[in-house]
């Protein structure tokens, strides 16, 4: 997978598609459930996706650093239900618009697969 | 805006840490509490939640890589970890980064020459096509030009766009405080549209300006435009007059000018050829440098000038008979005796160089094995191959910057040091020298240098190493804290080390020991004179001021009388030229009363009064020296020396016989034979010399040295005897007094000899130091690796004695390999420095035996702590450390 190349609107999807979608993962939980920590969009990702995906856990961290680094979430820390100091992150509004971007290279990737497989 | 956060970031790492720390934890206790409240034992919940995590210590590592400036922040702690990992094992760092230091400070200091010498282009346009042109003779291959040669060379050669000639003289400098002593190049009118060069202010000399009756102009040296005239613009245009002539200032030479044959030069001036010399084939005074013409190489120069000089010898035989020519790139003349000196000095510093990182490798080979459990630890921990080999080059790389920054330290000192080996007298022969600094030229092999050796450091530890980490002793290395191995590899590899650096020590001590016995040679050279307590000066009574012969005389021997008669003097005299000169002027001689058939025989000549031999000490074989009545009007004789005799005489009595150097129209009665006297350079055998009465001389012997032996130390004289001559004539030019074995001491001969001596010596000495810490380190090493095997022989009964027989039998094997070794490449490394050695064979059978001693003891010594060490091995400790 990762040695595809799709093209769309000049954007090409390629390089680490896992780290890709990893990040697709992440912003979706953050654009559906808005402020929420490391351990809850774990949690969120397993459960929206009927658990059928599974993240190891202690990966999260870099790629959240990452992309607040690259300035598509932002944090800070708060208290928890069960008043523990957890790192909250939020969507940014350039995280919104990388996350339409990644939503739509996603899309065409999953196409273009299907088309592929399905082709006889 | 990320970036500049990441890199402020790592100056905030203790925070970050913290921060990340804590939010990993957070995680890890949020989903154990939810574990509990689904039921789970808390013991249970939290060992799900670590799984669940993953590699908590990766994770947090990975996470503040992204937010410290990503890679940069790896390196940064890397470097750390290098410094520590230096820090925590100082002999082991200090020992490494000094002698990796010692090796390239010497190999920058002496490149650092070698770029200011050979590889920095002469000053001058297009050097590679500029040839030094000479006539041959039978003497040899360099040999001046005559006035009317040049013409024809220049008129009848196809190869040369431009050919030109040059001279020196000395000139007495007109100055309001009298006459001062000043060094000219008396050069034709083309000579510096050859070399290519513009001067800094004004013009060059112009064609026709060397010509009879041109009006006279003077082109500054750099120097004297900086010291005589305060780098004044306006000095174009003013007066300078030299030997009473006025002549006019048209232009200031670059400061990077320079031109070695006739260095220094204070004024340059345009050759008028309007001297006896100039209309007389005969007198060759000149030397020519020529630019080619495109496509012409200097062979085809050299054969075209030939077939001149071969028609201009069958045209005029009396004059030209025998002469050929000769064509050189003038870079060989200027830097053809540097070459072999540098050439070996910079064999030495790589040698130096090759043995300092073998060492440091070596050392590193060690440590990796050291280490091999905590690598295997780190291994087994999760960290990457590549993070660990990155950690390691990290370490080499720190090492060798280390180093470097040490070494530039070094170099410059050693560089200011090196310059002080050469005498104040030899600079003006070597003005690159002037321009020698720690340049880019320099900075870069700096930097090679460190790169390599940086590379080599990590790639030996990491072949290693990687084995390591692939697994393959991984279990191993666990077990034992690492041993197994390392027996075999290390011994087999580090013992071939070992040798080859006592191979090189003492390829490097026979070098050394063979350049301090020719330099001692050279020194104790019977030159037929006792230089002590004799102090010279030279003297040039200009004909401007005595037009007449008898006047010069008058005036020379008032001079010598005065000088004779200062307080604490012994004995003065006069001579033409000083012994362990150039060893050139020479003249035609045929005997009386021999068949002449136009042989060219050439034997030196030497002006001399009745004084000079006394003085010097030279030694009379046979007959009498000269006395004051061998004036100008009485029967010319000579005295001759005993090569002469040799030469010319074998088996006859030389004393009576009768001489002419003016082709037969006169003759000299030979009245006594003198002992061979070193005219020329100390390295070169004594050449057939004729020595005349000074009085005798045709023009009255008006430029000559005075010779005075001093009872007192001669230096105390020197002020005195300049200040005596300059009272009876303030117009007289006088050089710098110097006392005669100062003057043989600084001559290039022996210069050359003893700066070679030394420096070669300082490197063995360092290699065999060198040697010895890496022989020193491979015995204690395998001794160490050894204790084990050591305290179970003991245990079962051998003596100490045969312990420390088997580590000494260790040690003596590598180091014998390794001098025989040294011994067979020191005859070839002689061989190729043959042509620096004097009196001495490149087999001297003494200094191979010496060395060969001076290295067996400097490597039993190196043998003999470990040896002990080993012997003193208590086998309880050494069995119970298991």
């Amino acid at each position: 997978m990762s040695a595809l190349y799709l093209e769309a609107k000049g954007y090409i999807m390629a390089r680490n598609d896992l780290q890709g979608s990893l990040d697709l993962l992440v912003l979706k939980t953050l654009a559906q459930r808005g402020k929420l920590h490391g351990y809850g969009i774990v949690q969120h990702i397993q459960t929206a996706s009927d658990e059928l995906l599974q993240v190891e856990e202690g990966s999260i961290y870099p790629a959240l650093h990452r992309m607040e680094q690259s300035g598509w979430i932002g944090s800070e820390w708060a208290l928890t239900e069960t008043n523990r100091k957890a790192r909250y992150y939020r969507l940014t509004n350039a995280g919104r618009r990388q996350l339409k971007e990644a939503e739509e290279s996603f899309e065409l990737l999953v196409k273009g697969v299907r088309a592929m497989l399905r082709y006889a | 805006m990320g970036l500049v956060r990441r890199i402020s970031n790592l100056f905030r790492r203790s925070q970050i840490d913290r921060e990340i720390s804590a939010e990993l934890e957070a995680h890890i206790a949020l989903r154990t509490e939810e574990n509990i409240a689904s039921g789970m034992t808390p013991e249970a919940a939290r060992r799900d939640a670590r799984v669940r995590f993953g590699n908590q210590a990766s994770a947090r590592e990975r996470t503040v890589a992204v937010d410290a400036a990503l890679k940069l922040y790896g390196i940064v702690s890397d470097i750390r970890y290098a410094c520590r990992q230096l820090r925590r094992n100082p002999g082991f760092a200090i020992t490494a980064i000094v002698v990796l230091a010692l090796g390239m400070a010497a190999s920058i200091s002496i490149f650092a020459f070698v770029d200011a010498a050979l590889i920095q282009p002469l000053p001058y346009r297009n050097p590679s096509r500029l040839m030094a042109i000479f006539e041959s003779m039978s003497l040899g291959p360099q040999f001046h030009i005559s006035y009317l040669d040049y013409l024809d060379w220049k008129r009848l050669n196809k190869a040369f766009a431009s050919l030109d000639v040059y001279t020196d003289a000395r000139l007495g400098l007109s100055t309001p405080s009298g006459t001062e002593s000043s060094d000219c190049g008396v050069v034709s009118a083309g000579f510096f549209h050859t070399l290519g060069v513009k001067p800094l202010l004004g013009r060059a000399f112009v064609a026709g300006e060397d010509l009879p009756g041109a009006p006279r102009s003077a082109i500054l040296s750099y120097e004297t435009w900086q010291k005589r005239y305060g780098s004044r613009k306006d000095v174009l245009g003013s007066t300078v007059t030299l030997n009473n002539i006025a002549y006019t200032i048209v232009g200031v030479l670059p400061s990077k000018f320079h031109f070695v044959p006739l260095e220094p030069v204070d004024f340059w001036l345009p050759l008028l050829p309007d001297d006896d010399c100039a209309k007389e084939r005969s007198c060759h005074n000149y030397a020519g440098i020529a630019r080619l013409k495109d496509g012409i190489t200097e062979h085809a120069a050299e054969a075209d000038l030939s077939a001149i000089a071969n028609q201009l010898a069958r045209q005029y035989p009396d004059a030209d008979a025998n002469r050929g020519a000769t064509v050189l790139p003038l870079s060989e003349l200027i830097l053809g005796n540097m070459r072999p000196i540098l050439s070996v000095l910079l064999c030495g510093v790589m040698l130096l160089m090759l043995i300092a990182c073998v060492n440091v490798a070596s050392l590193l080979l060690v440590r990796s094995e050291a280490r091999k459990r905590e690598i295997a630890v780190r291994g087994a921990l999760g960290a990457s191959s590549t993070r660990l080999l990155q950690q390691l080059t990290t370490e080499g790389l720190a090492l060798a910057v280390c180093s470097a920054v040490l070494a530039l330290a070094a170099a410059r000192l050693a560089m200011t040091l090196l310059l002080k080996l050469v005498p104040e007298s030899m600079t003006p022969a070597m003005p690159y020298l002037l321009h020698l600094r720690l340049n880019l030229h320099v900075l870069a092999f700096a930097c090679t240098l460190a790169a390599i050796s940086a590379l080599l450091f990590c790639i030996v530890p990491a072949i290693r190493l990687a084995r390591i980490v692939r697994g393959a002793e991984m279990r191993d290395a666990l077990a034992t804290g690492g041993r197994g191995f390392v027996g075999s590899l290390w011994r087999r590899f580090g013992s071939h080390l070992v040798a080859i650096e006592i191979a090189t020590a003492t390829v490097l001590l026979v070098g050394a020991g063979l350049l301090s016995k020719s330099f001692y040679r050279l020194l104790h050279t019977d030159i037929g004179l006792h230089p002590e307590h004799v102090a010279a000066l030279d003297v040039a009574i200009s004909s401007g001021r005595y037009p007449k012969n008898t006047d010069a005389i008058t005036l020379r021997r008032n001079i010598l009388e005065q000088v004779a008669n200062l307080p604490g003097m012994q004995s003065v005299g006069s001579s033409g030229e000083l012994p362990v000169g150039t060893g050139e002027d020479s003249v035609l001689f045929r005997v009386m009363g021999r068949p002449y058939h136009g042989e060219h025989v050439e034997v030196l000549d030497r002006d001399v009064d009745p004084g000079y031999f006394p003085t010097i000490g030279a030694r009379l074989l046979r007959g009498r020296y000269f006395t004051k009545d061998d004036g100008p009007n009485k029967p010319p004789i000579l005295i001759i020396n005993e090569a002469l005799v040799r030469k010319y005489f074998p088996g006859e009595d030389p004393i009576g016989k009768k001489i002419s150097t003016d082709e037969g129209s006169s003759y000299m009665q030979v009245v006594g034979i003198v002992d061979d006297i070193k005219e020329g350079p100390l390295d070169t055998p004594t050449r057939p010399a004729l020595y005349v009465p000074i009085d005798q001389d045709g023009d009255g012997g008006r430029a000559f040295f005075i010779v005075a032996r001093t009872r007192i130390p001669e230096q105390e004289m020197l002020p005195l005897l300049a200040s005596t001559i300059k009272k009876i004539d303030p117009g007289l030019v006088l050089s710098q007094p110097t006392s005669m074995p100062a003057r043989i001491h600084d001559s290039p001969a022996a210069y050359l000899h003893r700066a070679s001596a030394w420096l070669v010596g300082c490197f063995a000495a360092i290699a065999l130091l060198l040697g010895a810490v890496g022989l020193y380190g491979v015995i204690a090493y395998s001794v160490s690796q050894r204790t084990r095997e050591i305290g179970v022989r003991i245990a079962l009964g051998a003596q100490r004695g045969s312990v420390y027989r088997m580590i000494l039998r260790e040690a003596g094997w590598l180091a014998a390999t390794g001098i025989s070794l040294g011994l067979v490449g020191s005859l070839f490394a002689s061989a190729l420095m043959r042509k620096l050695l004097y009196g001495t064979q490149a087999w001297d059978i003494a200094t191979l035996m010496t060395v060969t001693g001076v290295m067996a003891v400097a490597t039993l010594l190196a043998s003999l702590i470990p040896a002990r060490r080993a012997a003193s091995v208590n086998p309880i400790e050494a069995l119970r450390a298991e």
